[in-house]
């Protein structure tokens, strides 16, 4: 063995090491994961304030019924929109070489409550229509977004985009405080206003089966890409010249992204700051590679929502709002990430 | 002599633009040669490495890749066979260095795949052609520009291309880098790879080029041996100032006159 060749296979070695650690990592929050979903299922106010012991489901049909028909898709809700809005906050920070966007900074989130406002006043609640209805316009945002910054004649691209987002989320709030303003108070503007405070509490199976497929489609395609999603946080015209197809692969991920973003958002309203704060964890944890960087932003999106969801139910005897929770924790955890050292923020 | 590159009478204008920022170029980049392009700000040189990239299509005029078209090339083949280090790149997020320059790998490998043992091999082999095995695991975000130019010239030998496109290769660096980077692109010319790169330093092309292309005004004014192209008249008419050479030992230097 030559000199070279032995140093060769130390780098490798010291390279599947990490890996290694990362994979041992992915393993333990997958197992919390289950633990607390365990958990959350035996948490609640039936049959008594506290978690059950789980026994229980034997004697008591009610309470086999409460677990099974309401808390279980619940759970299952918040694992998969937990996961979903982490992995589209992950894909967007890369997508714009920023770790400070997230669907919401480019309207997203503002053009898919619009387009549910819209869709309830229009058509009442059904599941359907609102659903399609957010995409549609959680997708026409982004796109908004996009061009905007493009046309715009100052500044860098980064401050460009964020500017633009700012626009084009404030105009489809304008937007959505008309409908609110012209909805029906007796039916629809209740439903919206419901629906806008954020929250899973409305769970059932059918509102579960509705968009979970969706989500889980979304997240194998980006699970499976997920080491080329490093090659689109490069220069275009870098990626170009690594043999990626940049603009193709780059819209086919942000629809995918936009569309599991969209999916939660229209069962379960506004939920801020997942998708921003994250996949800084994620990085923190798993490094910058989105091998491992990817799935992690997933399980600790979904252990995050999960855990707030499951607070947010119990600990009070009314249910504190979801979106309220998780922008109250998520800023907190922001502020902390930004101001210790060794951070990934660079503008 | 064979050519890696061969352009025919290319034109290339920009939208909403009247003159065109190349035009009527016939030029041959030698095969298994270092070709160095020469020409002041404006002159046209990053519209012409845009176009070998195939980043801009031409409007008129041909280009040939080893006498296949260029635009017959399959996306994944062209980054097999030309590679790009760019004149600098942001790092955004802190990839280790190794991983950085796996990404290299990426022409061959499928879509869902991710690097293998034996990418990760290739990967160090180019690590170690540019002396950075020291900063292997180093975060990117860390690095000094020096460090960081290595790092982009070893991404572009992982993609292990038999041609290599350079911007600017020198421009940031310091004199013990850049003494570093031309005894690499020398050793990389050694194992015949065909290196073309533009510089705003003729005295980088006279230490490691072969071949000199001149463009001025979008044309091409000159395209030769090395020897022919670092003349007075030639450089001076080039820049549109008063340019010298002279020799220092057996080197040839080239300097402004004031």
């Amino acid at each position: 063995m030559t000199m070279n060749q032995k140093a060769g296979s130390e780098q490798a070695y010291r390279y599947s090491t990490r890996i290694g650690i990362y994979r041992y990592r992915l393993l333990a929050f997958a197992l919390l994961l289950v633990v607390l979903a365990v958990v959350a299922l035996l948490a609640g106010r039936y049959p008594s304030a506290g978690i059950a012991n789980p026994l229980h489901l034997l004697e008591d049909a009610l309470f086999a019924k409460v677990v099974l028909n309401v808390r279980l898709p619940r759970i299952l809700l918040a694992i998969t929109g937990g996961a979903s809005l982490a992995a589209a906050g992950f894909v967007f920070q890369m997508l714009f070489a920023n770790p400070l966007v997230e669907p919401g900074f480019l309207g997203v989130s503002q053009g898919a409550a619009f387009g549910a406002a819209a869709a309830i006043t229009l058509f009442g609640f059904s599941a359907l229509a609102v659903q399609v209805s957010a995409s549609l316009f959680g997708l026409l945002a982004l796109a908004t977004s996009y061009w905007l910054a493009k046309r715009f004649r100052f500044g860098g691209w980064i401050l460009r985009l964020v500017l633009s987002g700012i626009a084009v989320g404030a105009m489809f709030s304008a937007g959505l405080s008309i409908i609110k303003l012209v909805a029906d108070p007796t039916t629809s503007l209740q439903d919206i206003t419901f629906w806008m405070m954020g929250g899973l509490w409305n769970s059932t199976w059918k509102t579960a089966w509705s968009v979970m497929p969706v989500m889980w489609t979304a997240l194998t395609v980006l699970f499976a890409i997920r080491w080329r999603i490093n090659l689109l946080s490069l220069d275009e015209r870098t990626a170009h010249a690594i043999g990626i197809s940049v603009s193709r692969e780059k819209s086919l991920v942000l629809f995918v992204a936009t569309i599991a973003t969209t999916a939660i958002i229209s069962v379960a309203g506004l939920i801020g700051w997942v998708g921003l704060i994250i996949p800084h964890l994620a990085r923190r944890l798993f490094g910058a590679d989105a091998r491992f960087a990817l799935p992690g932003s997933m399980l600790l999106g979904a252990l995050f929502l999960l855990a707030c969801d499951t607070v947010g139910r119990t600990l009070l005897s009314s249910e504190i709002p979801l979106g309220v929770l998780t922008s109250l924790i998520g800023a907190v955890l922001f502020i902390i990430i930004l101001t210790r050292p060794q951070t990934e923020a660079k503008l | 002599m064979k050519c890696a590159y061969r352009l025919d009478q290319v034109t290339y204008t920009y939208p909403m633009r009247e003159n065109p920022a190349v035009s009527e170029l016939d030029l041959c980049i030698p095969e298994g040669r270092t070709t160095v392009l020469l020409g002041p700000n404006g002159a046209g040189k990053s519209t012409l490495m845009d176009l070998l990239l195939r980043w801009r299509k031409p409007d008129h005029g041909s280009i040939h890749l080893f006498d296949a078209p260029l635009a017959s090339y399959p996306k994944r083949s062209l980054g097999r066979t030309v590679s790009l280090v760019p004149q600098e790149e942001g790092a955004r997020f802190s990839f280790t260095v190794l991983e950085y320059v796996l990404f290299g790998r990426s022409p061959y490998l499928h879509e869902l795949a991710s690097p293998t043992h034996a990418d990760v091999e290739i990967a160090h082999a180019s690590i170690m052609q540019v002396g950075i095995e020291e900063i292997a695991h180093r975060p990117i975000t860390t690095l000094s520009g020096g460090e960081h130019q290595l790092v982009l010239l070893a991404r572009a030998l992982a993609q292990q291309p038999r041609v290599l496109l350079l911007d600017e290769p020198t421009s940031s660096l310091d004199p013990g880098n850049t003494a570093k980077v031309i005894r690499i692109l020398r050793q990389l010319s050694e194992q015949g790879i065909t290196l073309f790169f533009t510089t705003h330093d003729p005295t980088v092309a006279a230490d490691c080029a072969h071949h000199v292309a001149m463009i001025s005004h979008s044309e091409l004014l000159f395209s030769g041996p090395v020897a022919d192209a670092l003349t007075p008249p030639l450089l001076s008419e080039l820049y549109g100032t008063p340019m010298e050479t002279f020799r220092h030992g057996d080197r040839l230097m080239v300097a402004r006159v004031h």
